[in-house]
């Protein structure tokens, strides 16, 4: 350990260096005169900040106390309400709170007024002493001659074989992280497919009920989940696919591309939900400038134009449901989506 | 050696004491490190806030483990929390609803959990700028800045994927974003969803195998790192500050015991106070609002924690199409179209990639540009490195930019304007921001370090106004004392340095590539005063100005 030292300019136990002297440098005047402070002279003081500093620390206590108060009195099992889980939670809080910076204000103060404020010097020591360098360098050689692996080199060759190899199994048995049995193929093309097929009724989301064609105003929308899905064996990974949104249009306001002319039931149609973005749902519409809009990252699809995107990070357009309607009278699928829902992926393509 | 040479210690703690440091040699510790001398500096702490936020969260934690149920299984609430009663989730967030409602005391523990790791990445990266600014990263340290940095990206992951594990509507919107991040990854993104969430989004696997990093791998990973960190702090002893009596070859401070010891131990308790404050005063992540995970709604305004909030907000700033160009490439093959999702792929990792990159880096670059292989103990005061400050600067706003883009819908609606145009000016600023920061820095660092200069060769402004014989008027200037001068004029002064020619007296264009880079960044320089120029001010001026002359009143 170096030798300490109360700093004053006399003896700091620091000299200026001879090469800052030599580039026109001031010199290093060393540390200042230590400053007494006022419990360094005055024996009051030094009681009062002794008293201060207990005080802290009852205080702390008292913050102890409180918190059982607050857990057993104010607190109860069962049938609390959120006003009384509140006030029990603040005054949780406020008693750890009291607790703890009774303590730690305590200490420090204690530090900074009645511990010695005087800086010490010590010396730092190279991190590596070539003394120490080539005595490693010996120990490494011995090791590396006792052991014989720079002469035997079929030993080290077969060891870095064998070594290279063993994790390997390890890396393959997280291949059941997924264990469906479905082939690569298969895995890739069940993004392609919804619980959409032709004749599946569109229904309100979450009740479940049909919806009727008249039921669907100019401007209204809806959020529509295939019928039958709440009693799908997998209703949440259905439903992150599935889910669509229902609104209509003036048909004479939208344009329509060729070969989509029959998918809208005059002026309804259904896009999914699910942002082509990241995948988050867009619950936003815009009856006024019919634009659809993500909360997530603010993609902005436009309705009259087929939800192509108009704004935002969403690289492609809403894939659209075709619909039509029953002979009761209700909307229902001609068919699944025609693309993949969701956000894009490698396999994806066109 | 005999035993009855043996010390016997005559008091009962002695005796006690004396029976441990015989078994393991607790003396050594003791000489080694009881009065082990660190420096003292408020900027010092943002570490320790760190450490200290960390334990917070494995005690808070492990109070959580004891009654949460990590488990996707489909359940009807059934707790004390009304609005929610009768409604299907899963088994993990209704267990969340029941630390919250149902175990006294739960909701507080929750909030303790949930604040203590916002902090805990905040300090991590107030620590980390602080290093930076102060150049605390240079040789003998850049291994512990690398380390430093890893900790910072498992401070991120340890967050994310606590933050998931509620299973709630918001952090269920989050892992959707992970998702399609996911998916956008060339070749083995559709299959790396698939293995994480175990088939397709979102399946019922995915929050207990978060709940493994969470409370297992990550906190483990942290745990060997943080060990790494602070050997090698203990090896490399401290840094500190510049000042009188303060070299690159000493250490001036407190010693641990007692006052090192008390001020860092208080400050755990008072930092532990600190949270727990907050934690029963102000409402964090309250999921009973949110509601349990449906991938069909969502509310607007959603917002990550913040310390996502950067990858989110370049997320919102990268336009997917522009005109008819979408940034979804289908890329042709024999075998079919396959898509290059740029749209995703670009703002999700090249920003945070290259920020990470430069942040890792940056010690390598340095010691290259400045030819500066020496060690450094002493810090930097950042204005005396303006090159570097100015870098950093332009690192903030760039991260700053980016996590303002993650609260644009918000910046809309709170200042009533179109959020749209928020986005446009977000990404210019995104491009403009960084290089107006870099620049606007460096010259204020310039700035104040001729403001230093004037000090030290025209003394400070004492604030009283001396009327001249001729009736002038002026302020008094009073010499700075020498300690003051020394901090003043005692740093480390980066200078240009032209291209060298290695051993065989070629230039070789990688060096070429150097000295551009150095001339970038040295060529605008403040050196420090020198002896001769105060003796040339003082002449000039006459005496009147030194009469103010600190030094003797200092030393008496």
């Amino acid at each position: 350990m170096g030798d300490h030292s109360h700093g004053s300019p006399e003896n700091s136990g620091t000299v200026a260096k001879a090469d800052d002297v030599a580039q026109d440098r001031f010199p290093d005047p060393g540390l200042p005169p230590h400053r007494p402070r006022l419990a360094d002279r005055d024996p009051r003081a030094a009681k009062r900040h002794e008293r201060q500093v207990a005080l802290l620390f009852t205080i702390s206590i008292i913050g102890t106390l409180f918190f059982f108060v607050a857990y057993f009195v104010l607190g109860h099992l069962g049938d609390m309400t959120f006003a009384e889980l509140r006030v029990q939670n603040a005054a949780l809080g406020l008693g750890t709170a009291f607790a703890m910076l009774g303590i730690g204000v305590g200490i420090v103060h204690w530090a900074k007024t009645l511990m010695p404020d005087h800086e010490l010097v010590e010396s730092r020591h190279e991190i590596r002493t070539e003394a120490d360098r080539q005595d490693a360098v010996d120990i490494v050689d011995t090791i590396i001659d006792e052991s014989g692996i720079k002469r035997r080199p079929l030993i080290r060759n077969t060891l870095i074989g064998a070594i290279a190899l063993a994790p390997i199994p390890a890396i393959f048995m997280f291949r059941d992280l997924e264990r469906s049995g479905k082939t690569a193929g298969e895995m890739v093309e069940q993004l392609r497919h919804t619980m959409w097929d032709t004749g599946v009724r569109l229904t309100r989301d979450p009740s479940g009920t049909p919806i009727k064609a008249s039921d669907v105003q100019i401007g209204s929308a809806f959020h529509v989940i295939p019928e039958g899905l709440n009693e799908a064996e997998d209703v949440l990974n259905e439903k992150a696919k599935a889910v669509v949104l229902l609104m209509r249009m003036d048909p004479q306001e939208m344009n329509i591309s060729e070969g989509r002319e029959d998918w809208n039931v005059d002026g309804i149609v259904a896009y999914s939900k699910i942002c082509t973005h990241v995948g988050c749902p867009i619950a936003l519409y815009e009856q006024h400038t019919h634009h659809l809009l993500c909360p997530c990252h603010q993609s902005t699809f436009d309705l009259a134009n087929e939800c192509k995107v108009v704004f935002g990070p969403a690289g492609h357009a809403l894939p659209q449901l075709p619909i039509t309607v029953d002979a009761e009278g209700y909307l229902v699928a001609q068919s699944d989506f025609h693309e993949p829902v969701g956000p894009a992926y490698w396999e994806r393509g066109q | 050696m005999t035993t009855t040479n043996e010390y016997t210690a005559s008091t009962k703690t002695g005796r006690l004491a004396n029976f441990v440091d015989t078994r393991v040699g607790a003396s050594t510790i003791v000489k080694e490190f009881g009065r082990k001398v660190f420096p003292d500096h408020w900027s010092f702490m943002f570490g320790e806030v760190a450490l200290y936020t960390f334990v917070l969260l494995l005690l808070s934690g492990t109070f959580l483990t004891f009654f949460f149920d990590p488990s996707m299984t489909h359940i009807t609430y059934e707790g004390s929390y009304v609005p929610l009663k009768g409604i299907g989730m899963s088994a993990a967030m209704a267990s969340t609803l029941d630390i919250s409602f149902d175990v006294r005391g739960g909701m507080f523990m929750r909030q303790v959990h949930h604040w203590s790791a916002l902090l805990f990445v905040a300090s991590l990266s107030v620590h980390m700028l602080r290093v930076f600014f102060t150049g605390a990263f240079r040789r003998p340290r850049e291994l512990n800045w690398v380390v430093g940095g890893v900790l910072l990206i498992m401070g991120l992951a340890a967050g994310f994927t606590g933050y998931s594990l509620p299973d709630d509507l918001l952090s269920g919107n989050g892992l959707r974003i992970i998702d399609g991040v996911m998916k956008a990854l060339p070749v083995v993104g559709t299959y790396l969803s698939m293995f994480f969430f175990g088939g397709e989004f979102p399946g019922v696997h995915v929050i207990p195998r978060l709940y493994s990093l969470h409370i297992m791998i990550v906190p483990a990973v942290i745990i060997l790192l943080l060990v790494v960190h602070l050997f090698m702090v203990v090896t490399h002893k401290h840094t500190q500050y510049p000042g009188p009596g303060r070299t690159n070859d000493n250490v001036v401070g407190f010693p641990v015991g007692p006052v090192y010891a008390a001020k860092a131990g208080g400050f755990f308790f008072i930092v532990f106070g600190i949270v727990a404050f907050i934690s029963g005063i102000f409402q964090i992540n309250p999921i009973w609002n949110y509601g349990p995970y449906d991938p069909s709604p969502v509310s607007a305004g959603t917002q990550p924690d913040w310390y996502i909030g950067f990858v989110d907000g370049a997320l919102r700033l990268m336009p997917g199409v522009l005109g008819d160009f979408s940034f979804v490439w289908n890329i042709p093959f024999p075998w079919g179209d396959n898509s290059l999702v740029l749209s995703v792929l670009l703002p999700a990792l090249v920003p945070a990639g290259a920020l990470f990159a430069v942040m890792f880096a940056w010690p390598w670059i340095e010691r290259w540009v400045t030819k500066d292989n020496r060690e450094h103990h002493l810090l930097d005061r950042p204005r005396n490195a303006p090159f570097r400050t100015a870098m950093g600067a332009a690192g903030v706003v760039f991260y700053c930019v980016m996590w303002a883009a993650a609260s644009s819908d918000l910046i809309a609606t709170h200042f009533h304007v179109a959020l749209n145009d928020v986005t446009y000016w977000l990404r210019v600023l995104f491009f403009v921001g960084p290089l107006v920061a870099f620049w606007l820095t460096r010259r204020i660092c310039l700035s104040l370090q001729r403001k230093d200069r004037e000090i030290v060769l025209h003394g400070r402004e004492a604030g009283i106004i001396q009327m001249s014989p001729e009736g002038g008027f002026s302020e008094k200037h009073e010499e700075v004392d020498v300690y003051k001068r020394y901090v003043l004029t005692n740093f480390n002064d980066n200078q240009y340095i032209p291209a060298q020619p290695d051993a065989a007296g070629h230039i070789s264009r990688k060096e070429k590539r150097r000295a551009k880079i150095s001339k970038f960044f040295f060529e605008d320089r403040v050196a420090p005063v020198t002896p001769s120029e105060l003796e040339a001010a003082k002449a000039a001026h006459g005496h009147h100005e030194v009469e103010g002359e600190k030094q003797d009143s200092i030393e008496k």
